[in-house]
């Protein structure tokens, strides 16, 4: 009779979480016959996956552009009361020192070019997700999402810079037009810092951009190359949705 | 030298956690050394202080705004909210580590930068801003409207700038952390009260600290860019007119307490949250109806975002929105009150252990209730007329917002120095510090609510002049001096048993408050978390609980 070794007590197999790479990195998590795969009970025991770590770094951009979002509330709230207020003269009369700026029409121009950015940047980050592309990717078969997707994040770059440059030429036509930061009107400081912020994010973005470019060809992982354009690209639409709101402010409310 | 800083820029959260505790006494130390300084001066207004000399007015305004600025931003912002949470959220929730914790590093050291440039404030000429800690323009907006108007408030501007960017990051990394880093089967309704606390005071900060960023910009673009946000017509300095445009100082008002409000919660609900897990602890109960106590810390956050005009009730604000202000702060003692009928139930009948976390808790407690009830006499706009500016409400939120978020730090301290350190705090001095500083924070507060109903004005650097009354109240400020000084004192004895029981004190159990929840776990925890937080109380009798990183496997 052979030699048999009984184990007295049952050894607990611990299955090491596969981690980044164990699983491919497509949105729809094949769950089996029958499981869920959105059901926090039914999730399986290791939950660091790639999926988890696109969604990660996907609640800290939004979680950020709330804040964000707060901000520009908070500066256009700013925008309606200053509006409003004014003082009463001898006569009893309230006068208020606000002047209606006139909007520099290039403005038109530059929305359309930044809502059309939003446009490539949103081809830019489907194409990572396309499944097949993306599984191809993952074998190491080859890197066609990476060219389809990098003259996509060029054109936004080139029409990120375009709306750049469109946005100073509008602050030269207002200088021109005698209307200064440093003057004493109330609606150009608040279209100077309006203007002003809103650009200094989207250059950030244009940064985020070039990085997210680089990237494209310099990370190794196809995740982390998802996460890279994916998170640029949510606050690149953040960018044109706080744009039009500022936009329509700006245009239809001085 | 790599070493070096990267073990100094460290990204681990728990060593973060206990920098921003460091932060924290760094802050508070220098706050409450301006604090006796001014309590002094109130009492001997012509005594030589040193280093000072003998207090101008100017000094005591300066006084007080660092004093209320640190507190406010670096103390009870810092160590209830981010210390704690750096400790002992991730272990708490089941996670290695946080969503980002370089962006969480980031966060805590622009934080030090702004309370370096805020404390450098003191050292130039012209000192610090003098325009308190919710610098109201136009005394904060014109650079040369007080000696510490120049740079002064510049630095203060700057400060509070980085500040806010700094916990922007910290709130969008815990947010993260709570929201996708949870063990699997760590459920909402099996989150302790802590997290849901934590998680709460995480949005309002995202929420408000954006919109105080804005109207720091806004003021800083008014000194220095010539624009006239909230600098008033006809406005006037040394008899000469320097305003320069219909701007409105009542709109800093409103950006200032929309964030201000919120402020006082991100200060005291991480307090409410620690209560609920120390009384569950110590009395060996369930927390009563876990939903609605959390479902209160969620509404009183949500609540706090509304009520910010009870601030206003005096700036000449309409008088209808002061009704509907009015409203919704009378709105907020509903669900603070079921909070604290939740804390008596617990209370009442449980077996209560007083140890010292459990002391601080109740001190916490009980100033949370005595602070708490003149919060409605202040909400009603006519009372408020009279009591606005005067020490009442100095007492009111020194009780409700200061000692009861100081004693929750106390209390989380005290609790949780063993995960710190492996060893337990000293038991006498710790009930040694609680029982004085609760009688002289009482002493020191109780009297103020007099002083105040006797009109005795908040922001004066003395009490004399033409008001005949003033004077019958120099034996109540004297009282309140020496109560000050002794709350100070006592706080030596803390500074010590910290100290001395880091390094000898009592090696501590693993467990050593036989606590339920995960941060206790010691490395144990399972998989799958698959009880709630609280579990205490067994029908089985004899003081047993099933810890939350037991496996339903080990029950029997």
């Amino acid at each position: 009779m052979p030699a048999t070794f009984t184990r007295h007590q049952q050894v607990d197999i611990e299955r090491k979480d596969t981690g980044i790479g164990g699983k491919p990195p497509l949105i729809h998590r094949p769950t089996g016959g029958g499981g869920d795969g959105e059901n926090w009970e039914n999730h399986s025991e290791g939950n660091h996956g790639p999926r988890e770590l696109l969604i990660r770094y996907r609640l800290g951009v939004f979680f950020a552009l709330a804040g964000d979002l707060m901000f520009f509330i908070a500066l256009v709230s700013a925008f309606f009361v200053r509006q409003s207020t004014g003082h009463f003269d001898v006569h009893n009369n309230y006068i208020t020192d606000w002047r209606a700026l006139p909007i520099p029409h290039i403005l038109w121009f530059n929305t359309a070019v930044l809502l059309l950015s939003g446009l490539t940047i949103e081809m830019a980050r489907r194409q990572l997700f396309h499944e097949i592309d993306v599984m191809e990717e993952w074998l190491g078969l080859g890197r066609p999402a990476v060219k389809r997707a990098a003259p996509w994040l060029a054109a936004t770059l080139a029409l990120g810079l375009t709306f750049l440059a469109g946005q100073w030429i509008a602050w030269l036509q207002l200088v021109h037009e005698g209307y200064h930061f440093l003057s004493i009107d109330p609606s150009s400081h608040f279209f100077y810092l309006i203007t002003g912020i809103h650009g200094l994010h989207l250059i950030l973005g244009i940064f985020a951009l070039v990085a997210a470019l680089i990237g494209l060809f310099a990370l190794k992982k196809v995740e982390f190359r998802q996460i890279a354009v994916d998170c640029v690209a949510w606050y690149w639409h953040a960018m044109s949705f706080f744009w039009v709101f500022l936009f329509v402010l700006l245009v239809f409310f001085q | 030298m790599k070493r070096v800083l990267s073990r100094i820029f460290t990204a681990d959260h728990r060593t973060l956690g206990v920098y921003y505790l460091y932060l924290a006494l760094a802050a508070v130390t220098v706050g409450t050394i301006l604090s006796l300084m001014m309590r002094v001066h109130r009492v001997w207004p012509n005594i030589i202080i040193p280093f000072v000399g003998v207090v101008k007015p100017e000094d005591y305004l300066a006084m007080v705004t660092m004093h209320g600025t640190l507190m406010v931003f670096f103390v009870l912002t810092t160590a209830p909210q981010s210390g704690f949470a750096n400790l002992v959220l991730p272990a708490q929730i089941g996670a290695r580590k946080m969503a980002f914790p370089r962006i969480n590093g980031a966060g805590f050291w622009l934080s030090v930068v702004a309370f370096l440039v805020l404390i450098s404030g003191a050292h130039i000429t012209g000192g610090a801003a003098i325009s308190g800690w919710s610098s109201y323009p136009p005394l904060s907006a014109l650079p040369n409207s007080g000696p510490g108007q120049g740079l002064g408030m510049d630095l203060w501007l700057i400060s509070i700038g980085i500040f806010c960017i700094a916990s922007w990051l910290s709130a969008v990394n815990m947010l993260a952390t709570i929201l996708g880093e949870r063990r699997a089967g760590m459920t909402w309704s099996r989150l302790p009260m802590t997290v849901w606390a934590w998680l709460v005071t995480s949005i309002l900060t995202l929420l408000v600290f954006a919109v105080l960023l804005a109207a720091v910009i806004l003021l800083f673009s008014d000194r220095h860019f010539g624009s006239s946000f909230f600098i008033p017509m006809g406005d006037m300095i040394d008899g000469r007119v320097v305003g320069r445009g219909d701007g409105s100082p009542l709109l800093w008002l409103h950006l200032f307490w929309f964030f201000g409000h919120p402020e006082v919660y991100i200060a005291v609900l991480p307090g409410m949250g620690l209560a609920t897990s120390l009384f569950a602890n110590f009395t060996r109960r369930r927390v009563p109806g876990y939903r609605v106590m959390a479902g209160m810390l969620v509404a009183i956050g949500l609540l706090g975002l509304v009520v910010w005009g009870h601030h206003m009730f005096v700036s000449g604000m309409n008088p209808y929105a002061g009704t509907a202000f009015a409203l919704t702060t009378m709105a907020i003692a509903v669900p603070s009150t079921i909070e604290v009928i939740g804390w008596l139930c617990m209370l009442w009948g449980g077996g209560l252990n007083l140890r010292t976390p459990m002391l601080f808790a109740l001190g916490f407690l009980s100033f949370f209730i005595a602070g708490g009830l003149t919060g409605p006499l202040l909400a009603q706009p006519a009372l408020d007329a009279y009591l606005h500016n005067t020490f009442f409400v100095v007492a009111h939120f020194h009780l409700v917002m200061a000692m009861a978020g100081i004693f929750s730090v106390f209390a989380g301290i005290y609790y949780w120095f063993p995960l710190i350190t492996g060893r337990m705090m000293n038991e006498t001095l710790g009930k040694l510090h609680f029982w004085i500083s609760l009688i002289a924070a009482y002493g020191t507060f109780l009297p103020m609510h007099f002083a105040g109903l006797a009109g005795e004005p908040r922001h004066y650097d003395r009490l004399t002049g033409p008001a005949i009354g003033f004077p019958s109240l120099i034996p109540v400020e004297r009282g309140i001096t020496y109560s000050g000084a002794l709350l100070a004192a006592a706080q030596l004895i803390f500074l010590w048993n910290v100290f001395a029981s880091a390094r000898r004190g009592r090696i501590a159990d693993e467990n050593p408050w036989q606590a339920a929840t995960l941060e206790w776990a010691n490395g144990t925890a399972p998989k799958r978390v698959e009880r709630g937080p609280y579990d205490y109380d067994l029908p089985s009798g004899g003081g047993g609980f099933h810890p939350q990183w037991e496996c339903p496997a080990q029950q029997e």
